[in-house]
């Protein structure tokens, strides 16, 4: 069976299982997803589900998106976040709704999340360089990254070499997530331990891939 | 969003009275052995409280055979604790007894508070 869902990120809690251990939460509002396309290997040569979640006003969408939930007789609401899921095993057809119930208290999943942004930051925070010497008469070379590169041969500094920039805002995927609770109700599922980004941040909740 | 997570938070012990630092306690913990369910007592003082919510703990000092002090960390809101006794309330005068640590014998004794 297809399993797969977007969600939200609540936030963090601690509960405890049936022997009154404490296990730290993540809690996911995720769905109620509708599957929006399905796409096949004979049409589009991969196979995979679309799934759309979030609903809004219609005015909020294009006309293209709002044509896409409404084609070949679908009268789906207006979603505002679209997501594939690459899959072989296609039970679902377009329309069809997906909710927090595909998933069961202890299946393995793998959350997908953009990390929080940290800005533009040193090497020392961003790939944990060492810095310089506190002391001896050190000035100004407290967080200094060091030499980048060689001498004269190659007299530049490689591509990719670690250094200063941009971190955080980056696609990470938290795998292995034991799912501890899932509360049909209010849509939420509960996997233990953390997940990437803030609070309200888009998750992708798919099934683990190394479990 | 606050909600939902106000939603997911264990419920409050109504065995578990408020607890002052200070304050003398039998804690009444369930221990499982195999099948069967048993209470073990933990009696000390409540060194410090750390109130967070549905996170919140208390920690307690009891000094053992030959003087060795042990200091268990309670969940407040976990299922294990059957109960907490309020033996008494002492006078104190700070809000965390991290001094008791390095006191052994009648040094180590604190005021009955009364009220």
């Amino acid at each position: 069976m297809f399993k797969g869902l977007i969600g939200k990120k609540i936030g963090m809690a601690q509960i405890f299982d049936e022997n009154g251990a404490a296990i730290p939460v993540t809690l996911i509002e995720a769905g109620p997803c509708y599957v929006t396309q399905v796409l096949t290997m004979d049409k589009q040569n991969y196979s995979a589900v679309q799934l759309g979640y979030g609903e809004v006003k219609p005015k909020r969408l294009t006309a293209g998106e709002l044509g896409h939930l409404k084609r070949d007789g679908l009268n789906l609401p207006p979603l505002r976040y679209l997501r594939e899921f690459r899959t072989k095993k296609i039970d679902l057809n377009a329309g069809d709704q997906v909710t927090v119930q595909v998933f069961a208290v202890g299946d393995r999943v793998d959350v997908v999340g953009m990390s929080k942004g940290r800005g533009f930051q040193g090497g020392v925070k961003r790939y944990h360089f060492r810095g310089g010497p506190k002391t001896h008469g050190q000035s100004d070379r407290h967080r200094a990254p060091g030499s980048r590169s060689s001498t004269t041969t190659p007299g530049r500094v490689f591509k990719g070499a670690r250094g200063a920039g941009h971190m955080g805002n980056d696609q990470v995927t938290a795998q292995n997530l034991k799912v501890v609770l899932v509360d049909p109700e209010r849509n939420v599922l509960g996997v233990c331990g953390s997940v990437p980004g803030a609070k309200g941040g888009l998750l992708i909740i798919r099934e683990a891939r190394k479990a | 969003m606050e909600d939902i997570l106000k939603a997911f938070e264990p419920p409050v012990n109504p065995n578990i009275p408020e607890l002052r630092t200070g304050d003398t306690v039998n804690v009444q913990v369930k221990i499982r052995e195999g099948n069967r369910e048993r209470i073990q007592e933990f009696r000390g003082t409540v060194l410090f409280v750390h109130n967070n919510g549905a996170n919140s703990t208390f920690t307690v000092r009891r000094v053992a055979s030959n003087g060795i002090g042990v200091e268990r960390t309670f969940l407040t809101r976990s299922p294990r604790i059957a109960k907490v006794i309020v033996e008494r309330h002492n006078k104190i005068r700070r809000s965390r007894l991290y001094f008791l640590r390095e006191r052994t014998g009648k040094s180590a004794r604190l005021k009955q508070k009364f009220n």
